[in-house]
């Protein structure tokens, strides 16, 4: 078993550091007070290569596929959490588009999402609820040529910054009652709703969307009609999850440096606070939760490009990666004392962004669900 | 036009508080610390992919290091360079700055010459700033230091801006030449994903002595001029001043004292 990283890889890091060290932390700021994603960050990410890190070559990508994903949003979310929040869903969209267009909606749709003229969506939750993807409101209805969709779709990341939309709507009943439809900003009723205010990540755009007799080309649907339900569960699967996983672990590197850093400069009873056990011991779990982070998120990350089925394993490391920066982040506080809860400190914006995180791309009680049932396999 | 870049590899300076001297060897410990470019050697690479993009030709690299200095070298092919040469053989470690501007000559004669070779107005580890001046001084070419500004023409000479102390000669030199770069330069590229793949389609060869041509004199620890006589950590130490009087009066006197040290 070989844990080393290439070359490659170890370069993509680096490159991805530098370049998130250097752009990010003047924008931060404005990124807090104001809750906006700075858009014009996004054609410069696309020159670096991030926006299509799992998107094929002939459609503008570099095809480096999903361990080289990991280790980018990493990076990002080491400095700035909200950055591959947002970056994470862009990747979802164009992993739909990937894995579901036809030749036509790949050529159309794929090149500016990957240099970054515009950002993508997937939006599969109703105001009835996200987990229950089935029992989604949102319909669509064909009329000749043409879908209508009525519904609405809330806590959808990127919303108000992205042209094109991949839209789960409802057009018949059970599991194969849901399809996939690309959806243009532009398409006549199409309509933006009203923008989130969140606790954490606040500079990655959150809102709604509704469509009023929204009408969209029967060429917009994507893959099959009654594929719906295959294509959201295999993006949140496949890229959602382990997206979300490299957010938490960029939250928790954050962490830990804050906290080191902290305990070392802090100084109590003449010496720094690094030399009481009681943070060390805080220390060594957020260490210890880093670390666990790292391995589940690069295992799911080797397995997809070993093409491996990854559903449990996808569930496992999001809970876990997200669960663990929330948990390391309040460690962090606690070792801050009073500073932690201060604007000026790192630590309390790296709480609310981690918790920010849990309910993402699937809430720990569905990760449970599915982790469950190999649990329950282990039986036999 | 041919543009040769000396670059070294250095410990990562986010990493040096991790660095540690070896007591009995004399040596510097390493375990733990990343390598990265030599920061000015960035510079002066950035300032031949943009010669080689406004005249044409090709930015060679070339490096004394370690055989593990593989991966440093692929950043500078991922930052634009055509062709990296690393010169590892057991026969030059520990040379001195005349040992390696001896090895680094002796390479660039072996590639063919150069009609400019750039290199970083000094390393962050050994801090000598000696090894341009040599380089040229081996190869027999002019040599000009603290470079902020290149203008240049594919005939006839450059104009070159070199800082000092209060302000910056304006110098016209003519290739082949040996320029060594000040950060005030230029500000190096970021490395693209594209980059990173179209870097591994690029040549980064090692050449050992054989090929290197150096022979056998001044390079090497034993044949090196400069001899290290010991190397070791100051020790630390601490110590408080109540300074008496009003905080004005303290604060006078603090200012002074800062002032006399140079500070201000």
């Amino acid at each position: 078993m070989d844990f080393a990283f290439s070359d490659r890889e170890e370069l993509l890091r680096k490159s991805v550091r530098e370049w998130a060290e250097q752009e990010l932390p003047p924008r931060m700021e404005e990124m807090e007070e104001t809750g906006e994603f700075p858009m014009d960050l996004m054609p410069a990410m696309g020159r670096m290569g991030f926006c299509g890190v799992i998107t094929p070559k002939q459609y503008g990508g570099t095809e480096m596929g999903n361990l080289a994903r990991i280790l980018v949003l990493e990076e990002l979310g080491t400095v700035c959490p909200a950055i591959p929040m947002a970056m994470q869903v862009h990747h979802m969209c164009t992993y739909a588009l990937v894995t579901n267009g036809s030749e036509a909606q790949k050529e159309k749709y794929l090149p500016p999402l990957v240099k970054g003229e515009t950002m993508g969506v997937v939006a599969v939750t109703d105001p009835s609820g996200g987990s229950d993807v089935a029992g989604m409101q949102t319909s669509a209805e064909k009329k000749g040529d043409t879908w209508i969709l009525n519904g609405r779709k809330c806590f959808i990341t990127n919303s108000h910054h992205s042209d094109i939309w991949v839209v789960i709507a409802k057009t018949g009943e059970g599991r194969k009652g849901l399809s996939a439809f690309i959806v243009e900003k532009d398409f006549p009723g199409a309509v933006l709703g009203r923008k989130e205010h969140k606790v954490g990540l606040r500079g990655a755009n959150t809102g709604e969307m509704a469509f009023q007799d929204c009408e969209v080309p029967a060429e917009n649907l994507l893959g099959e009609e009654g594929a719906g339900m295959g294509v959201a569960l295999s993006d949140i699967t496949n890229c959602g999850r382990p997206g979300m996983t490299a957010v938490g672990l960029g939250i928790l590197n954050a962490v830990l440096k804050e906290a080191a850093k902290f305990a070392n400069e802090r100084t109590l009873y003449g010496k720094p606070i690094a030399r009481l056990q009681s943070i060390q011991n805080h220390l060594a779990e957020i260490y210890q939760d880093r670390e666990l982070a790292r391995l589940a998120a690069y295992r799911v990350g080797w397995m997809l490009d070993q093409g491996m089925r990854v559903d449990t394993e996808s569930a496992l490391a999001k809970s876990f990666a997200c669960e663990a920066a929330a948990r390391s982040a309040r460690k962090a506080i606690e070792l801050h004392g009073s500073y932690g809860i201060m604007n000026e400190y790192a630590v309390q914006r790296l709480l609310r962004d981690a918790i920010v995180t849990i309910p993402a791309g699937g809430t720990a009680e569905i990760a449970k669900l599915v982790m469950s049932r190999a649990a329950l396999a282990a039986a036999s | 036009m041919k543009i040769v870049v000396c670059l070294k590899p250095v410990p990562d300076p986010k990493d040096w508080g991790k660095l540690k001297l070896d007591p009995e060897t004399k040596t510097l410990v390493r375990t733990g610390v990343g390598t990265v470019i030599n920061p000015l050697d960035k510079h002066a690479l950035e300032a031949a992919l943009v010669l080689r993009d406004e005249l044409g030709g090709s930015v060679l690299v070339v490096s004394m290091a370690p055989p593990d200095a593989g991966p440093v070298l692929k950043e500078a092919l991922a930052m634009g360079a055509d062709e990296a040469y690393l010169l590892s053989d057991r026969a030059f470690a520990g040379s001195d700055t005349l040992g390696t501007a001896h090895v680094l000559a002796s390479a660039i004669e072996a590639l063919g010459g150069s009609d400019v070779i750039l290199c970083g107005d000094e390393t962050i580890d050994g801090g000598t700033a000696q090894v341009s001046a040599q380089v040229a001084e081996f190869l027999g070419l002019p040599n000009l230091m603290h470079v902020s500004h290149i203008q240049a023409q594919a005939e006839g000479p450059f104009v070159v801006h070199s800082q000092v102390e209060q302000g910056h000669l304006v110098v016209e030199i003519a290739p082949p030449l040996v320029l060594s770069v000040v950060k005030e330069l230029n500000t190096p590229r970021y490395v693209t994903m594209m980059d990173i793949l179209d870097a591994e389609e690029k040549p980064l060869v090692t050449w050992d002595n054989e090929q290197v041509c150096a022979g056998e004199s001044c390079v090497g620890l034993a044949d090196s001029p400069t001899q290290m006589a010991d190397l070791f950590a100051p020790p630390k130490k601490k110590q408080a001043e109540m300074l008496p009087g009003t905080p004005r009066e303290q604060a006078r006197e603090l200012a002074g004292r800062l002032r006399r040290l140079g500070f201000c």
